[in-house]
């Protein structure tokens, strides 16, 4: 009899349960064959695999540190060359074995480097995607997605149906006209300093922007790795004043610059003449979270995939087993309730929201 | 349609008041009649779309997606013509967008059914901005930080005239309001519509400050607390209305013009007059005396009001100004002989619906302090001050009234639960119910008093915010239970203007317009106040001591 119960609960091919390889716990996902975590969000952890650079996702201290060589790159510009004991670089394609699991990388198409993390043992199969976006972005590779996945594990940062992002081109025009309306005032654009903003820096350029983008501090070392990887980024400055200059601040007028949100609010932002706040990101298109934080153009450009989006590759790689983590778990569940599909929340903590600041 | 989701896009996105005013001046100029007039109307909450309400659009959203994920949503954006907009499944690239006057036309002649089918129509064509746009239209109740009230200070900038000129005749206009914009133009006489029983612009006051509390040109010298200078009245916590009764017609106005005579028809069967008074409207007790707000609040926003409720409840005018007696205009005449003439009236009209508000005695300011923190009823919010010699003006001018509110009370209580806010402030816990020590069966025991939201600095709300989320000890949906015992607890200072005995409350207490002073984060929990400190502090119970 409990032959026969193990027998149905396993999927095509696999010997295994998906339990048995990856599972939840209070310090990430856990691979217990591997003895490995993907993304864990907290303490160190003797092996990690790591999707991609955002801090939630690639924290600093672990014993090593699987992942792209563009994420070590970005951590290590982030944290020091100490961020880690022991670096093991794999290109996107590349396998391999960890205590006779093997692992390899499919593009996530979210930020540079940015990954899904493919897991396979004894017949199964099951991709963590990370953070994740199909939609193109002249800064990384496109998402790929992996066939013959057994269980899929999906974020679901913008898992509401009221996500839908537009057009991003319409986005970047939406600026362009307005930075040519209000010739006299500073456009200060907020962006997250890995990924957005070499992104809508990229677009501006695309869009036939050439003047000088001015930069936060904050944005400068990022913009640089991007560079040196190849992703040209044009005529870039740093927004400082030299404050024995009077007036210095008139050159910022009709001009673009871009920083993290939070720097806004604080003394930097107060340098720029009649400001005019913007945000890029996927949460503007709630207009109650764009008045929130006092954005008056709301820019919905987001790294990540909307409602139809997730939808569709959930349809298009059509998994056996749809894991739901990070975000808005429940309404991707009750999605998936609707079109007959297994699903199943993770409720990992500490993978924080796109968030404001 | 694009021009007017445009506007509404811009006027919630921007916070400063002299930016919504230039936004609305700009649009007003900029578009031709009558969609202006038509924008106008829902500005100013005037246009109804018989049929078509929240209700309607909630049907067809759920007739298009399914309901639970349509819940899940609404509960993330809070707001239902967002939600929709949002989520509504529309077919990308098909964007057609018909003018305002077409919507509203088509809509003002449909039946209800025509009229969803409509909106069901145009939800389709449009993108999310628009669609936003027309179901706030549609369903009316904007919340976009703009009163009707803005919405004429932008129109009399825009003509450059005062705003009380269109208060006047805004009674004797119906959208699209073509008469008017032709005479904001320049390009036609300014409309005099026949309006019988017209509203009269309300003369409001300043709260008081004192020259030796405070360094503001504006404040008054104490000397001039003096009996020949000012009156002194009780300010009573009702609604300030004007009643108006001429030829034939009667009216009662809230103070920014709205009319309300349906909601109290047992005071508009009282009105055997022919005039204008300035009062406040109150429920009087079974003793006679002033009844609590909370008894008037059963009485407000109804559309039809019963026998019952009226007897249950009955409202009165306590009146304060006589603004017109017969065809004679008193406005300009001062307080001093309109206050003789109010007397007069007031005793002729054989009515016990209508009585005079009495006058306070005036000596000093140190006198006039002490009675206005221990007036003769709890439902006194304080003191108006009235020149003698000031005349009846529009709007609120600084000098000749001051409104002086009693001090509020005070006590320190502990944080219990947290709820994020809506709109603004979905994404923080800014929503808090707390409590006080009391005895219970195990030592003390925290029990609920009241619920505020806490209306200060980004900076504070982000500090409340993160102490919440560090110190959760349960979820109950939206709302979080945060650690409150003597060892750990948040002590929030809460003001409040009243408390009344209520059987509905945990704790037997309900306090009026509490709100969140201060945060205590120096104060240990142990030493937030009892509930025996809230007790002392009740007002004796009118219907056992008097009546």
């Amino acid at each position: 009899m409990a032959g026969n119960t193990e027998h149905r609960d396993l999927y095509k091919g696999a010997m295994i349960r998906p339990d048995l390889l990856l599972h939840p716990t209070p310090k990430g996902l856990y691979c217990p064959p591997g003895d490995f975590y993907i993304d864990p969000v907290r303490g160190a952890v003797d092996r990690a695999v790591v999707t991609h650079g955002h801090a939630d996702h690639a924290r600093a201290g672990h014993g090593a540190v699987l992942a792209t060589p563009e994420t070590l790159a970005i951590m290590d510009a982030r944290y020091g060359e100490e961020f880690t004991i022991s670096r093991q670089p794999v290109e996107y394609g590349e396998t391999v074995e960890i205590n006779g699991v093997t692992v390899w990388m499919s593009p996530a198409g979210h930020v540079l480097g940015s990954a899904q993390v493919v897991v396979e043992w004894k017949g199964l199969r099951m991709v963590c995607t990370g953070d994740y976006k199909r939609r193109r972005d002249p800064t990384c590779r496109q998402f790929e997605p992996v066939p013959d996945t057994h269980v899929f594990i999906s974020e679901a940062t913008f898992g509401l149906p009221v996500f839908k992002h537009p057009d991003t081109d319409g986005e970047i025009r939406k600026l362009l006209d307005s930075v040519a309306m209000f010739p006299e005032r500073t456009h200060l654009v907020g962006v997250y300093a890995l990924g957005k903003a070499q992104r809508v820096i990229k677009l501006l350029r695309e869009a036939g922007y050439n003047e000088t983008l001015y930069i936060h501090g904050a944005l400068e070392k990022l913009c640089k790795l991007y560079e040196d990887h190849g992703i040209a980024l044009g005529p870039l400055e740093t927004a400082t004043l030299e404050t024995s200059e009077r007036g210095a601040q008139e050159r910022f007028r009709g001009k673009i610059v871009l920083g993290p949100p939070s720097s806004f609010h604080d003394k930097w932002g107060r340098r720029f003449p009649d400001p005019l706040p913007c945000f890029a990101s996927g949460w503007m298109s709630v207009r109650q979270r764009a008045k929130q934080s006092g954005v008056e153009l709301p820019l919905i450009i987001s790294d990540h995939a909307d409602w139809d989006e997730l939808t569709d590759t959930v349809r298009e790689v059509d998994p056996e087993e749809l894991w739901i983590t990070h975000g808005r778990e429940d309404a991707l569940v009750r999605w998936a309730e609707l079109e007959g599909r297994k699903a199943r929340p993770l409720r990992l903590v500490g993978y924080e929201d796109e968030s404001i600041d | 349609m694009q021009a007017f989701s445009d506007l509404l896009e811009r006027l919630i996105l921007t916070a400063s008041r002299n930016t919504k005013i230039e936004l609305m001046v700009n649009y007003f100029r900029q578009t031709p009649n009558p969609a202006r007039g038509w924008t106008l109307a829902v500005l100013t909450g005037e246009l109804d779309i018989p049929g078509v309400k929240g209700g309607s659009i909630r049907r067809l959203i759920e007739d298009r997606v399914d309901p639970e994920l349509f819940r899940m949503s609404y509960d993330y954006v809070g707001d239902l013509a967002e939600t929709v907009s949002l989520m509504w499944p529309g077919t990308r690239g098909a964007n057609r967008i018909p003018p305002i006057d077409d919507v509203i036309e088509a809509l003002l002649g449909a039946t209800r059914a025509e009229g969803e089918r409509l909106v069901a129509g145009w939800l389709d064509m449009l993108e999310p901005p628009q669609r936003w746009a027309l179901i706030k239209m549609v369903t009316g109740g904007l919340r976009i930080g703009v009163s009707a009230r803005l919405a004429k200070v932008a129109l009399a900038e825009m003509g450059g005239v005062e705003p009380a000129e269109i208060e006047e005749i805004w009674h004797g206009l119906a959208p699209p309001y073509e008469s008017l914009f032709d005479w904001l133009d320049g390009n036609a006489e300014k409309p005099s519509p026949d309006i019988k029983a017209p509203f009269r612009p309300v003369m409001l006051a300043h709260p008081l400050v004192t020259k030796d509390k405070r360094d503001d040109p504006d404040a008054v010298d104490p000397a001039m607390i003096d009996p020949d200078i000012f009156a002194a009245e009780w300010k009573y916590d009702g609604i300030r209305v004007q009643a108006v009764s001429e030829r034939g017609v009667r009216r009662i106005y809230t103070r920014t013009g709205d009319d309300i005579s349906h909601t109290f028809p047992d005071v508009l069967a009282a009105m055997e007059f022919e005039a204008a008074i300035d009062g406040e409207l109150l429920i009087r007790a079974p003793n006679g005396e002033v009844a609590p707000f909370n008894e008037l609040q059963q009485r407000l926003n109804r559309k039809t009001v019963t026998k019952k409720q009226m007897e249950a409840r009955p409202a009165m005018i306590r009146a304060y100004d006589i603004l017109v007696e017969g065809d004679e205009d008193l406005r300009t005449l001062p307080f001093s002989e309109r206050r003789k003439r109010l007397e007069t009236f007031v005793q002729k009209s054989s009515s016990e619906r209508i009585d005079l508000s009495p006058l306070v005695p005036v000596t000093n300011l140190e006198a006039l302090e002490a009675a206005r923190n221990k007036p003769p009823a709890p439902e006194i919010e304080g003191l108006m001050l009235k020149r003698w010699d000031s005349v009846y003006q529009a709007g609120r001018p600084t000098g000749p009234w001051y409104k002086w509110k009693r001090d509020p009370f005070l006590i320190d209580a502990v944080m219990m639960y947290a709820q994020r806010g809506h709109g603004r402030r979905s994404s923080f816990y800014s929503d808090f119910t707390f409590g006080v020590w009391r005895e219970g069966e195990d030592g003390d025991e925290i029990t609920p008093v009241g619920k505020a939201y806490f209306g200060f600095t980004d900076e504070e709300l982000k500090q409340l915010d993160k102490f919440v989320r560090e110190n959760t000890i349960d979820r109950f949906g939206p709302v979080r239970s945060v650690k409150a015992s003597k060892e750990k607890g948040l002590v929030l200072e809460v003001a409040f203007e009243g408390l009344q005995r209520s059987p509905r409350h945990k704790s037997g207490l309900a306090m009026r317009f509490p709100r969140i002073n201060r945060i205590r984060w120096d104060k240990p929990s142990a030493e937030a106040d009892r509930l025996e400190t809230l007790e002392k502090m009740l007002p004796a119970d009118p219907l056992s001591d008097k009546g």
